[in-house]
């Protein structure tokens, strides 16, 4: 059970948050949109690996598996995806770009001091661009924030990967905030 | 300098929100709904409190320079105040409900799983609501992103102190949606 007295138990992890403070729920919805669905050089599918991994090592089960399952769904791998972006993805083809962006995600999610000259010459060496880096450093600092929120909260989540196919694809397809 | 290419007349997080507009309105929404809008049983100065103290423990300068120095006039000039929460907040001059909430604010900043129901227990003998304790986990969680933002592309962050205190009577005046003015780097300290 969560720490507060939601208004509706059973919305799981951030939907019962969102749906509990409407105006503070507006801009972290408008966030994730933006971050996660807007136009950018990176394809969604690469934004929610970035956003599901931070959440892992963040160790937020409910923010891991749905965006990673909404990763699944935009880039139809099928929810293998989810167990693995937790091992580092060995077995999905990404290019050498996000690994080295997902590395700075990395050093962000522990401090936002960790990230290197280095870390971003070697995003920069494999083609990435300065929007490509900002975009990168806000979606893994945003879910040390969506991740904290949740967890500190107390709020429940499914726990099989199974539970969260259809939630990764209305938040692949359909949106943040509209469903 | 800045990991990317930024506007150098501004500090801080105002860079980035020149740098990419569209993710400036959510993020900027989001702290004048969280610190600035009226709040049941929170004052401005008591929720920016928060902002300060967790941008302390994250050692992000900006964001804990800016936010105490907007504290300090939501509280009616009191920098003693702020410097002494910023420094322990157990001794603070401060509310036992406020010394609960920056406690369940440290809890949050280190990792969200951190917050014990004897944590909320505390905050709510000490008469936080729900509201109270939702609002102090999400400014928490809240500047877990703005510092690691604004420290993650290495942003422009001055040590001046006269200029951040002129930055926070402007937005404790005047809110967080008005534009911000350019600072002359030469001028500055740093």
């Amino acid at each position: 059970m969560a720490h507060i007295k939601l208004n509706n138990e059973e919305l799981p992890g951030i939907v019962g948050l969102l749906n509990y403070r409407p105006d503070t729920g507006k801009a972290l919805t408008d966030l994730a949109e933006v971050l996660l669905r807007g136009p950018s050089t990176l394809s969604s599918g690469e934004r929610e690996i970035i956003a599901a991994s931070v959440s892992y090592w963040n160790g937020c089960h409910f923010c891991h598996t749905s965006h990673a399952a909404a990763a699944a769904a935009h880039l139809e791998t099928g929810i293998t995806l989810i167990d693995d972006i937790k091992a580092g993805l060995p077995n999905t083809p990404v290019s050498d770009k996000l690994r080295a962006l997902l590395h700075i995600a990395h050093q962000v999610q522990r401090n936002g001091k960790n990230v290197t000259t280095e870390d971003i010459k070697w995003a920069r060496d494999l083609g990435a661009t300065d929007l490509e880096i900002h975009d990168t450093v806000l979606i893994a600092a945003a879910f040390c924030m969506y991740n904290r929120y949740v967890d500190g909260l107390g709020t429940w989540a499914p726990g099989p990967n199974e539970a969260y196919t259809e939630m990764g694809e209305r938040m692949a397809h359909v949106g943040y905030g509209k469903f | 300098m800045p990991h990317i290419n930024l506007p150098s007349e501004f500090p801080g997080i105002r860079s980035l929100f020149m740098f990419r507009p569209e993710t400036a309105k959510p993020l900027n929404e989001l702290v004048q709904t969280m610190l600035h809008n009226p709040h049941p049983s929170l004052s401005a100065g008591e929720r920016e409190l928060i902002a300060a103290y967790v941008s302390g423990l994250n050692t992000c300068k900006y964001c804990c320079n800016i936010h105490g120095a907007i504290a300090k006039h939501q509280l009616g000039n009191d920098g003693d105040t702020v410097k002494q929460v910023l420094a322990d907040p157990e001794t603070a001059p401060i509310s036992d409900k406020m010394k609960a909430l920056l406690k369940i604010a440290a809890q949050v900043q280190s990792g969200g799983k951190n917050v014990t129901p004897a944590d909320i227990e505390l905050a709510r003998s000490e008469g936080a609501s729900d509201v109270d304790i939702h609002d102090t986990v999400l400014i928490a969680a809240a500047f877990c992103m703005y510092n690691r933002y604004v420290d993650g592309l290495a942003t422009w962050q001055p040590d001046d102190e006269a200029l951040y205190d002129k930055m926070g009577e402007q937005r404790a005046r005047e809110g967080y949606h008005t534009p911000p003015f350019k600072v002359n780097r030469e001028e500055t300290v740093s």
